[in-house]
């Protein structure tokens, strides 16, 4: 089935695919609007809302110069009880002990636990059991909880949206706005819906339905636009599954991207650090679920996906969006629509994948599993299933980066870091690490990464002429036992996972 | 910090890096965002594609003699997608960029940028490839991006543009750093805040 792009084309779209915008008088809400609103303090002069943030998480890299900024204007935090902080990506996945071989990762890391005892903000450092990559450790910690308002200098932040939050990725000086208001400036983005309906194919996971819908609805097609994921294939999804899928939201150009909250959601939330506990539980249960959309929501536009349609799909050049299913070949500029031409020939220039030929048996240099898109306990669980018995192909680097201290401590617990090790992959400490290559994980030259991070951009994994391929963690598995790209089913029993 | 200087015209010459989907991490790759302030960053600025590994020049655009000192960067289409980081629009600032001309942007990198009071303002394909064209041939030739009238004009030729009305009001009103009128509402925030059971 072709997804119904007709809708994408007119804001707001009155046409057959627009399930609930016409015809009728009152419309339901959608978790959007509901959340929205009850978080909108004010509309400003120019037309922005003044939003309150219900979650602000900050890290090393985009906070220290809000807090120079607070201090330059004698600013204080008025709510510290709702910041949360940790370090993720410049911390070093090899040693953690003092002194940094970077010293001025080192001095970042510093400054950040110096604002937070300055500010009197909560801090989740290495060693603490609850250090990791941010958006793994909101979720873990049961600080993101449905219904809120999240924000983050990240723009991974719309991860935190597969628990029915809208969670936005800011810059340095909004991250200042919040630190010093509790809220923020923003323009209310329009309302898209995508569905996905049916049951995955045996070896196709949320990496590659994220892959899938961004390489369809385009890298810039959720512009001005907030995504809910819904239908039965999401549905049917687990919570980390569900943030793979929110995490890339960005990447198809959407300001956020959320799942309504059900009893899956509510069954992750039981029993964290901070979820409520005894009587108090029940009673936000009940608040959580009226958070989610109507059933007759208004949304400006609805797009349509058929599981049965995604294949493992991985990229081929150096946008999210340029990616093909497994069994298809890289495409030839020329097929494509022309506005996609220019570009595909700039990433063609820079990765040498050859148009008209699969990727399947190009050779890799390194394997990654890791960062924010698939750093959890479940991708390694299914990694480590694949990999048990298996051996990394001779000459392959293959890294095992934990996207947090409680993700690398429950590996352990069941012997992951070991079936890991075995099988030839370095099992490392928690951080954002080779996804973007702030630490020293770098790729070196012009070597090619089969990767689960989010970005494939050029630069990306710290070598100007690197090359990533974004897959999931089993199509990575796959890649590091054959050294090349490979179709998982193919390679690995997938109907065991 | 808090400026009231309304920004209701940038004048200058150009520079047009050509190419769609121009992410952050290529205005400024991630290893430079090991920092804890945003100085020295102009020099960062697409530091991948302006220099090879040894640290030679690679003579991109921005390098060449003829756009030395330009002020008003011309680009594609998607312009800034990828990473939140503000070290983008920031490095861009600091290198000397006071507008940008694109095709579109991606929203986050629009709005970091317009809070710097750096416009961001959208030209239909056909113009902005004359505009690129004229560039290109005459570089010392002055732009002036026109905020209220929403216009760019090169020598005789003025071409229209587009910019949400949003930040055109917030830069037009000087007001483009909303910090103080957050602040001003604190008493609402703390309305909203406990509304919502958060204190």
């Amino acid at each position: 089935m072709r997804p119904c792009l007709a809708s994408t084309l007119s804001d707001p779209g009155c046409d057959q695919y627009t399930s609930s915008f016409c015809g009728r008088r009152t419309l339901g809400k959608s978790l959007f609007a509901k959340v929205w609103d009850a978080h909108e303090v004010q509309v400003m002069p120019n037309g922005q809302s003044q939003l309150l943030i219900g979650l602000h998480l900050i890290h090393e890299v985009t906070s220290p110069q809000a807090f120079g900024m607070l201090r330059e204007r004698r600013l204080d935090v008025p709510y510290p009880g709702l910041t949360f902080a940790t370090v993720d990506h410049i911390v070093p996945t090899t040693n953690l002990a003092l002194p940094w071989e970077d010293a001025i990762a080192q001095k970042m890391y510093e400054a950040l636990q110096s604002n937070c005892s300055d500010f009197g903000i909560t801090y989740f450092g290495p060693g603490s059991g609850n250090q990791g990559i941010v958006h793994v450790v909101g979720p873990e910690q049961g600080l993101t909880r449905p219904g809120l308002t999240i924000a983050c200098g990240d723009s991974h932040t719309a991860t935190h949206g597969a628990f029915g939050t809208i969670a936005f990725g800011i810059g340095t000086t909004q991250v200042r706005d919040v630190l010093a208001t509790q809220t923020m400036a923003i323009e209310r983005p329009r309302l898209r819906r995508i569905n996905v309906d049916g049951a995955l194919q045996p070896g196709v996971t949320a990496k590659d339905i994220i892959l899938h819908i961004i390489k369809t609805l385009g890298v810039k097609g959720g512009v001005g636009s907030a995504y809910e994921y819904g239908g039965t294939t999401i549905e049917a999804l687990s919570m980390e599954e569900r943030m793979s899928i929110c995490n890339m939201s960005i990447e198809g150009g959407a300001r956020c991207g959320y799942i309504n909250p059900d009893d899956v959601t509510f069954e992750f939330l039981k029993g964290r650090p901070h979820s409520p506990t005894g009587p108090a539980w029940e009673e936000a249960v009940a608040k959580w679920r009226k958070w989610a959309s109507d059933p007759d929501a208004e949304y400006n536009d609805v797009v349509n996906f058929a599981a049965e349609d995604i294949e493992p799909t991985v990229t081929w050049g150096i946008t999210p969006g340029q990616g093909i299913g497994i069994s298809k070949c890289v495409p030839s500029p020329d097929t494509l629509p022309e506005a996609e031409r220019d570009i595909a020939e700039e990433a063609l220039a820079h990765t040498r994948f050859i148009a008209g030929h699969p990727l399947k048996g190009q050779p890799v240099d390194v394997c990654f599993i890791g960062s924010c898109t698939n750093g959890r306990l479940s991708d390694f669980r299914a990694a480590a299933r694949l990999l048990k018995g298996r051996k990394v192909k001779a000459g392959v680097r293959a890294l095992a980066v934990p996207g947090s201290e409680q993700v690398d401590a429950a590996a352990r617990a069941e012997g992951l870091d070991v079936i890991f090790r075995e099988a030839g992959f370095e099992w490392r400490l928690p951080g954002c690490s080779m996804c973007l290559a702030m630490n020293p994980d770098k790729l070196v030259g012009d070597q090619v990464c089969a990767s689960s991070s989010n970005r494939n951009f050029i630069g990306r994994q710290g070598s100007a002429t690197g090359r990533t391929v974004l897959m999931s963690p089993l199509m990575v598995v796959a890649a590091a036992i054959t050294g090349a790209v490979a179709d998982v089913r193919e390679v690995c029993d997938v109907k065991t996972l | 910090m808090g400026t009231i200087n309304a920004i209701t015209q940038v004048t200058g010459t150009g520079v047009f890096v050509r190419g769609d989907d121009i992410d952050t991490d290529r205005i400024i790759p991630a290893t430079f965002l090991r920092c804890v302030t945003f100085d020295g960053l102009g020099e960062c600025a697409f530091h991948g594609e302006r220099f090879r590994e040894d640290g030679t020049s690679r003579d991109h655009i921005v390098d060449q003699p003829q756009h030395q000192g330009a002020s008003i960067l011309v680009v594609d289409e998607n312009f800034g997608c990828g990473s939140s980081r503000e070290h983008a629009p920031q490095a861009l600032m600091r290198f000397g960029f006071k507008a940008i001309v694109g095709g579109s942007f991606a929203d986050i990198f629009f709005g970091n940028s317009t809070t710097l009071g750096i416009p961001c303002v959208c030209m239909e394909s056909q113009d902005r490839a004359r505009l690129a064209r004229m560039v290109q041939d005459t570089p010392d030739a002055e732009i002036t991006v026109n905020i209220d009238a929403l216009t760019i004009t090169v020598g005789t030729e003025t071409l229209p543009v587009t910019l949400r009305n949003s930040a055109r009001q917030a830069l037009l009103s000087g007001r483009y750093d909303p910090l103080n009128q957050l602040i001003e509402a604190k008493e609402k925030v703390a309305e909203t805040a406990s509304a919502l059971s958060y204190v």
